[in-house]
């Protein structure tokens, strides 16, 4: 399969690698795919007044689902929650030039933002 | 990407480059040789039927089996369709059931779904976590309205070596006849369809370093005497087994493969198991969480399947550019389902999704094996770093007990 320069670019230079503390307030922290399927998405954005001011992210997939995932990163960062909710999955297709095969390793990077938001904000409805 | 980096081919279960000495053998059928070898009236013909009698008699040598015993076909998918729908059609008088097993071939497995379809009856064994079958499960499946048994003599995938003799003795003792897709042992593997009571077998050229597109098939004339349908019809060549005319090249240079092969085992079979040997042990040195898939008893020398356990094996391969290698993992297939041979053996999905089939050859040299294992190990190091799956093993999660959402 040949890839895109951008999806190589990601997978040998992946942006914001790493973990957030998963217990803090101001963390959330979403885990999307699963180990039978050959992806699994771990994705976590810091956010201070409405502002992501870092993400991170690890993930277990192939170099199309670690470049969607880094790139997803990189976008978050600097974003208001609402306009990291606005990311969608065909953004990222674009951006990489992902073949159909690989629409779904887009299609999880956009439910591990969205799952990462969520457990965001259920944590400050509990404070 | 990258083309000026050397490639290091270890992918010889894949297919082999043709031997040098072969493509010589070759070469003057194509041209100053260039007779049909069903031509009976001219020296081209002659010298064309003359060649592929030698190569016939060189084959069957090989085999302990008889020159007229040996069909030439266009390689082991062939084969394996001749053998199997050409038992199943000439004797469905006397019953209509096939026994396979799991890990075959799809060149087995989707002849017997065709023969399913038509109205035949199939048993197709599990296998065991080495990919062995049992043979009392076997013994069991056998009944009165039984054709053919198929089961290979060695894995593609995970290397495991039948114990086809065991298997031709049930075979033989309960009048059933035996095929077995020697695709992967020929040329490696000793056979003696005597001794092993094969009455079928299946081979092809370019897994022992001679040319695609040329196989063969024993079919046994004695004790009990093979007859098979054809599927081809034409000329009647082949006895009739097989219509059309002759790959000469392809023969000349799948016999020459065999021969050198022959010559050459021992020594071929010590120096690829010792490289394979020093690629697991570096592998196993360096990096924690891998399983080896297939009997690490009785395994093809060339064969090293292993599961990277946390990494996903597309990235993989991504990571060991410059390195050919194959994978269990479904990204690197048109398929979505990863590896039928693993989940057969019970390999989770997760850990065929992290498989790497490694296979050595008579070229590969002790440096490549060091560069491969030097950059399979940065990879997955590299790739485990990043692995949110590899991050829970070490908080001491238990993977297993996880639910997952769906995706
Ligand atoms: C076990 C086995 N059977 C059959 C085949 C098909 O052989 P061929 O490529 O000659 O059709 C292969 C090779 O892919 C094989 O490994």
């Amino acid at each position: 399969m040949a890839y895109s320069d951008k999806v190589i670019d990601h997978y040998e230079n992946p942006r914001n690698v790493g973990s957030l503390d998963k217990e803090s307030s101001d963390v959330g922290t979403g885990v999307v795919g699963a180990p039978e399927c050959g992806d699994v998405m771990k994705l976590q954005v810091q956010i201070e007044e409405g502002v992501i001011i870092d993400a991170k992210f690890k993930t277990f997939g192939c170099g199309s689902a670690i470049a969607s995932s880094s790139l997803a990163t990189e976008w978050l960062k600097g974003k208001t929650v609402e306009e990291a909710t606005a990311i969608r999955n065909v953004d990222i297709v674009e951006e990489l030039a992902l073949p159909p095969v690989k629409i779904h390793c887009s299609v999880l990077a956009e439910d591990a933002i969205k799952q990462a938001i969520s457990d965001y904000e259920s944590k400050q409805n509990n404070d | 990407m990258t083309t000026d980096v050397k490639q290091i081919y270890l992918d010889y279960q894949a297919t082999t480059p043709v031997d040098e000495r072969v493509l010589e053998a070759m070469l003057p059928y194509f041209s100053d040789k260039c007779g049909n070898a069903a031509s009976r009236n001219h020296k081209f013909g002659w010298d064309a039927e003359k060649a592929t009698q030698s190569a016939r008699e060189t084959i069957a040598s090989g085999l302990n089996a008889k020159a007229r015993e040996i069909a030439f076909t266009s390689g082991a998918t062939e084969s394996n369709n001749l053998a199997i729908l050409g038992v199943a059609k000439m004797y469905a008088a006397k019953g209509k059931h096939l026994i396979t097993c799991s890990t075959e071939h799809k060149a087995v497995l989707d002849p017997m779904a065709a023969l399913q379809n038509e109205g035949y009856e199939v048993t197709v064994l599990d296998v065991d976590s080495n990919g062995h079958v049992d043979l009392n499960e076997l013994r069991n499946a056998i009944r009165e309205d039984t054709v053919l048994v198929s089961l290979m003599m060695a894995n593609n995938e995970i290397g495991t070596i039948h114990p086809v003799k065991a298997i031709g003795d049930i075979c033989h003792d309960n009048g059933v006849l035996f095929h077995t897709d020697a695709t992967q042992a020929v040329g490696k593997e000793l056979i003696d369809v005597q001794e092993m009571n094969i009455d079928l077998l299946s081979g092809s050229a370019h897994k022992m370093y001679g040319p695609k597109g040329v196989g063969f098939l024993y079919v046994r004339r004695r004790n009990p005497r093979v007859r098979l349908e054809p599927i081809f019809h034409g000329g009647g060549h082949e006895r009739g087994i097989r219509s059309g005319t002759l790959n000469v090249p392809g023969i000349v240079g799948m016999a020459k493969a065999f021969d050198i092969c022959l010559a050459e085992r021992d020594e071929d079979h010590q120096r690829i198991s010792a490289l394979r040997d020093s690629l697991q042990t570096q592998l196993a040195a360096e990096l924690t969480h891998l399983s080896i898939n297939g009997d690490e008893n009785n395994r093809l020398a060339c064969s090293l399947n292993i599961s990277f356990a946390f990494v996903e094996g597309e990235s993989m391969l991504m990571g060991m550019s410059g390195i050919a290698v194959s994978s269990g993992s479904a990204c690197t297939s048109a398929s979505l389902e990863p590896s039928y041979v693993l989940r057969a053996m019970g390999v989770g999905d997760d850990l065929a999704h992290s498989s790497i089939r490694f296979s050595l050859g008579r070229f590969t040299t002790q440096q490549e094996v060091n560069r491969a294992a030097e950059l399979t190990i940065s990879t997955v190091k590299r790739l485990r770093d990043m692995s949110p799956l590899y991050e829970m093993a070490l908080e001491g999660i238990d993977l297993a007990t996880v639910s997952w959402g769906t995706h």
